[in-house]
């Protein structure tokens, strides 16, 4: 029964196997899950799950494919929650007569009249005594003052099932396909030591070289290693000038950050609006051009290019020469094929949801660069695509 | 066998799954969290738990995968042949054991924490492997193959500085810890100190999330320097904490001299003294 489950998984990109089911088969011949949803949900989550960035996943094909299993409503939806969890005080007490007015009910009605009632309910309710919300006197609610039985709505604490669990989406934050923002800095920059290792076998190892003469009988047996320093070197080459500004910022941080953690040995900036012409700028307010020809003069094609960018510009520009006449008469697009060529190991970010790229000259840049999102996975494939390329 | 948490050690329900799950598939159980939410300790309570003894293998970044096995000390070989103080013919007295090796070897069961497997190499998880899988390795210099008679308990924690290789992902059964929540974090604090009064802890708490919630900090406050607070706090028999520019003992939270700044920025007055 949990094999479809498997390939819910696999389409929201956790990547469960042969392994995990045989896994998870073996746990629950043991009984780790005492038989209880719950405990299902618990052992998948421990066997499936190998990343906190795929918990959110997990959980939503969780609900999904098993809403329903359990009595207890899933249409909770996220600003139900929300409004639940800042609940609003109730500002009045009740009398003793109005206490007793509120009538008992048992379970069962109670659990019928709160789906029913969520289904018919459309807007946010606090005080009250029929509406789910806050501060009212409503069987269904949070902080309120019912005084009897009820159905408590998107507590914090408490034993909630696990479809309920898995509804309240508290990995939302871990998952690694959001577009880069500051507070992802760290694990980003992680991404880029990837780029650390490379090198030829250059430097001396004292050990395995005193342990290999020693086994050859004093003959000597020089050992050698690849270096640790990195010897990895980045241009960074970013489209500034309107929206792509706060994304140019924050690569460029991440990049100088990485400089700093000895991730690459030379990193370069250059800057470029919209399409790259004969010229690319080393300042973002367009000064200090250097020519293309200079840059392929002075770097080889040993250098990683990283290019960011949304690449949505009129068609025109893509196509169009500019006025200056040291680009020698070429279009943008002849200009990026040429950067494509001279560096093989190159790859574009692209800060705009993949959904979006099927726009012309998106299209068309993705045909000379492969592209990737601007998120913690795209800059890790990245990272990836460019470390790989020699 | 169930894994209930011990005394000193409070477990959450996934948690205790996830070491049942562990412990009856016999597969590693690797752990990852915020640091300070007790990745550690969880190995000393699952082998004080299960009542088997502990070894510890703190990785760091020179460390190799071999090291965990065993090392051959040949340079102590060469010395000894020149003043013959051995027999230096056996090979075996320079074969000396590593925590993975001395889990094999041991005629019981053991729990083997290997501690910050992120510090080390990217190739090391990958070297392990095998070793881990089949729980077997051989030593080259004698050609001996050492067995695990008892499959050791493995924990693995990680602090996510690197990413963790696939192939070995998949191996481990997973646990994140995450952080907890008030209720939790009150029995916590119950267990580590008895006899505070329920209105301190209650203060306290609530300085300490709200603090934790103030979006300015780079290192927000954990479980373990929460607990030194309070350590420090009955020590100094204070039983009124509130949430200003006087809290006592601010040094034992933050540790950070820009989460300081932004302290005394937030909440006025002047950088306090560092407790």
């Amino acid at each position: 029964m949990f094999v479809p489950f498997l390939y819910e998984l696999r389409s929201r990109r956790v990547p469960v196997g042969a392994t995990e089911a045989v896994a998870l088969g073996q746990a629950l011949v043991a009984g780790l899950h005492d038989s209880s949803l719950e405990g299902f949900y618990f052992v998948a989550r421990a066997l499936l799950v190998h990343d906190e960035k795929h918990l959110d996943a997990f959980d939503q094909a969780f609900a999904k494919h098993f809403q329903g299993i359990e009595s207890a409503s899933m249409e909770l939806t996220q600003q139900l929650l929300d409004w639940v969890r800042d609940a609003k005080q109730p500002d009045r007490r009740l009398t003793p007569e109005e206490q007793a007015l509120l009538e008992q009910l048992d379970l069962e009605t109670l659990e019928q009249l709160f789906q029913q009632r969520l289904r018919e309910q459309k807007e946010r309710h606090d005080g009250g005594n029929r509406w789910i919300g806050t501060a009212g006197t409503s069987p269904f609610g949070n902080s309120g003052k019912a005084a009897r039985e009820g159905v408590k709505v998107g507590d914090a604490a408490g034993m909630r099932s696990a479809v309920q669990k898995a509804g309240a989406r508290a990995y939302k934050e871990y998952r690694d396909d959001l577009v880069l923002d500051v507070r992802q800095m760290q694990v980003a920059l992680r991404k880029l030591r990837a780029f650390a290792r490379e090198g030829a076998h250059d430097e001396l190892d004292l050990d395995k070289t005193i342990n290999e003469t020693a086994r050859n009988l004093g003959e000597l047996e020089v050992v050698t290693r690849p270096p640790r320093k990195s010897n990895t070197r980045v241009i960074l080459l970013m489209d500034v000038g309107g929206s792509m500004d706060p994304f140019a910022w924050l690569v460029s941080r991440l990049f100088t950050a990485a400089k700093k953690a000895t991730h690459f040995r030379e990193l370069r900036t250059y800057y470029f609006h919209n399409c790259v012409y004969g010229r690319v700028y080393k300042q973002a307010n367009f000064r200090e051009p250097i020519t293309l020809a200079q840059l392929f003069a002075e770097t080889d094609r040993r250098y990683k290019l990283i290019v960011v960018g949304d690449a949505l510009m009129a068609p025109w520009e893509l196509m169009s020469v500019s006025g200056w006449s040291d680009d020698e008469g070429l279009e943008g697009m002849i200009h990026l094929m040429r950067l494509r060529e001279h560096y093989p190991a190159s790859a574009w970010l692209n800060p705009e949801p993949p959904s979006s790229w099927w726009q012309t000259t998106v299209d068309v840049i993705r045909k000379v660069f492969p592209m990737y999102p601007l998120t913690l996975e795209g800059l890790g494939e990245a990272v990836g695509a460019v470390t790989k390329a020699r | 066998m169930r894994f209930k948490g011990t005394e000193s050690y409070l477990t959450s329900e996934s948690l205790r799954s996830a070491v049942d799950c562990a412990v009856a598939l016999q597969r590693p159980l690797l752990v990852k969290g915020e640091p300070g939410t007790g990745k550690t300790l969880l190995a000393e309570a699952i082998a004080k738990a299960l009542g088997l003894e502990l070894l510890t293998w703190n990785v760091k970044s020179t460390t190799r995968a071999q090291d965990g096995l065993y090392v051959y000390d040949a340079v102590q070989r060469l010395h000894d042949s020149r003043f013959n103080d051995k027999d230096v013919r056996d090979i075996r007295q320079y074969i000396r054991m590593g925590p993975l090796g001395e889990a094999f070897a041991s005629p019981v069961r053991k729990v083997l924490l290997i501690d910050e497997v992120d510090k080390a190499d990217l190739e090391f998880p990958n070297d392990l492997l095998h070793e881990i899988d089949r729980m077997r390795f051989r030593v080259i210099e004698t050609d001996e193959e050492v067995v695990a008679k008892q499959r050791p308990v493995v924990v693995i924690t990680s602090n996510n500085e690197k990413d963790l290789p696939d192939a070995f992902l998949r191996r481990c059964v997973f646990h994140f810890i995450e952080f907890p929540d008030r209720e939790l974090m009150e029995r916590i604090v119950h267990v580590h100190h008895p006899e505070l009064a329920e209105r301190m802890i209650d203060q306290a708490l609530s300085v300490f999330y709200e603090l934790r919630a103030f979006s300015r900090l780079r290192k927000r406050p954990s479980t373990s320097e929460l607990i030194d607070w309070l350590a420090a706090l009955k020590s100094a028999g204070i039983s009124n904490v509130k949430l200003d520019d006087q809290l006592p003992f601010i040094g034992a939270l933050l540790k950070r001299e820009q989460d300081l700044m932004a302290f005394a920025d937030q909440f006025g007055g002047k950088l306090p003294k560092r407790a």
